[in-house]
């Protein structure tokens, strides 16, 4: 399989919009985390999330677009733009089937499908509008961002809870090497509305702490569970050819290998997926465990699936055999979209050679097993970088980075 | 008379559909077909669905046709009061 080349990023983050503020922020320690202001969430166990700020759809979007949109497709076709725009890509210069589109959803439009439903049982079937059809729907980003900029390659939509920021980007892999030359992938995702706050409060995994620096503490003893946050990161993946016959002006990195697992049934006893899945993806970098510079940890921040992942990192690497990090800290979870925004600072970081922190980690509960980067970027030599990440259900994904050009 | 004229059509054209950036709807749009003001099926069809929960009229599905212009479904709407009172 040819190694994909990553020539565009765009990021809609809580701690920044856009490349260079999301980076600056990661590398200040500077968290997005903070009480919830979309909704009043006052009656729900927890009230903490990441927001993106300041974001003005009607700014940036075309007025055509607002009524058919949930807020997610709105974030995802701002960030959308973005990574074309960076990667100096416009598919309609482009034969009709040459640019492909994968992203990953957790649940779909679910503001949008809350406000319809209201209508529907508030006022009656003529208030729901036509656009629901399709707003709420899981596959919506990847149509939408089709739509607009015309891309007609392959193009679907992957669903794995939180695993979906890399199996989307894998997804993609694959139709570049299949033969689309150009693909954007990843995950945009938000669902801080009532009905997703339920729906994320009821999984027992959210932190129901009051305090944005405390809700969300993985491989820390005080760990609690995690902070849900919207956002996220798409990429633009192309075949290594096809990239220098455009003119491609920028190589952040490419796609060496990538497996997914799937978790044993609960109870079985036998160990998950995730060590297996990092196993694999290794191989198929063909990389040896020591080639690894720094893995982007899935850091789930529930206490048992912490201990899983530290109990994996030290089964492959050796005890804190490598640097581990969670920038993600400074973000919350960002469901479908947050593995992606990992691969993002994964390319960024190995672009600048410098780790990111784990933020508000005071007591470090797997010490013994994995070497975490807290408080301060570490700066060192990075050429592999190892991103995983696990969504509710069993899924576990990891995808192997190098810098520049395979 | 339904008191239901361009300027109501056109308020209902951008709360249900929105509005494309290089068309200007305070313009002489009577006789531009939907599709060129930049609304498709869809669009239009929120859009029927609105101005009929809103009068309290049926308009025939016909209505809902890209290729009509704001004054076809104006007289469509005008009929279709008349039929209700």
């Amino acid at each position: 399989m040819t190694a994909p080349v990553v020539t565009g990023l765009g990021v809609l983050s809580p701690n920044g919009s856009g490349v260079d503020d999301f980076w600056a922020a990661t590398l200040a320690g500077h968290s997005g985390v903070a009480p919830l202001t979309r909704f009043d969430a006052s009656g729900y166990p927890s009230g903490i999330g990441g927001e993106v700020k300041d974001f003005d759809a009607a700014e940036l979007l075309p007025g055509r677009l607002l009524p058919q949109t949930d807020h997610m497709t709105r974030l995802a076709l701002v960030t959308a733009e973005q990574c074309l725009a960076d990667a100096d890509l416009d598919p309609r210069e482009l034969p009709d089937f040459a640019v492909g589109v994968v992203t990953a959803a957790s649940a779909g439009g679910m503001e949008f499908g809350q406000r319809e439903l209201e209508a529907l049982w508030g006022r009656g079937g003529a208030y729901v509008s036509a656009y629901q059809a399709f707003a709420w729907f899981y596959p919506v980003n990847t149509g939408q961002i089709s739509i607009r900029h015309g891309m007609r390659g392959a193009s679907s939509a992957i669903v794995t809870e939180q695993a979906g920021g890399l199996d989307a980007v894998a997804k993609a892999r694959r139709h570049i090497d299949h033969g689309t030359p150009h693909m954007v992938a990843g995950g945009v995702d938000s669902a801080l509305c009532p009905w997703g706050w339920l729906c994320m409060s009821r999984s027992g995994r959210v932190s129901t702490s009051t305090d944005p620096n405390r809700a969300y503490l993985p491989f820390d003893v005080e760990a609690s569970g995690y902070v849900p946050g919207e956002g996220g990161a798409l990429l633009v993946l192309e075949d290594p050819r096809a990239a220098d016959r455009r003119g491609a002006p920028k190589r952040y990195g490419s796609v060496l290998g990538y497996a997914s697992t799937f978790d044993p049934r609960p109870g079985s006893g036998r160990e998950p997926g995730l060590r297996r899945a990092v196993e694999l993806a290794l191989d198929q970098a063909e990389l040896a465990p020591g080639d690894v510079d720094v893995v982007f940890a899935d850091a789930s921040g529930v206490p048992e699936l912490d201990r899983q992942e530290a109990l994996a990192l030290a089964a492959v690497f050796g005890t804190r055999g490598v640097p581990v990090t969670a920038p993600k800290t400074m973000t919350g979870r960002l469901l479908a979209g947050g593995a992606s925004l990992d691969l993002a600072a994964a390319l960024l970081a190995l672009r600048d050679q410098v780790v990111p922190p784990t933020v508000n980690i005071t007591h470090p509960a797997h010490g013994e097993l994995i070497d975490l980067v807290t408080d301060q970027p570490r700066e060192l030599p990075l050429t592999h970088a190892l991103v995983l990440a696990r969504g509710l259900g069993g899924f576990n994904s990891a995808m192997v980075l190098c810098q520049g050009e395979d | 008379m339904s008191g239901f004229g361009i300027k109501e059509l056109v308020d209902v054209l951008r709360a249900s559909a929105g509005e494309e950036e290089d068309v200007n709807l305070e313009g002489d749009i009577l006789d531009v077909d939907f599709e060129s003001l930049g609304y498709d099926s869809l669009a239009l069809s929120n859009t029927v669905r609105w101005i009929e929960r809103d009068l309290g009229i049926a308009l025939p599905d016909e209505a809902i046709d890209v290729g009509s212009t704001p004054r076809g479904l104006l007289d469509e709407v005008t009929r279709a009061v008349a039929r209700v009172a």
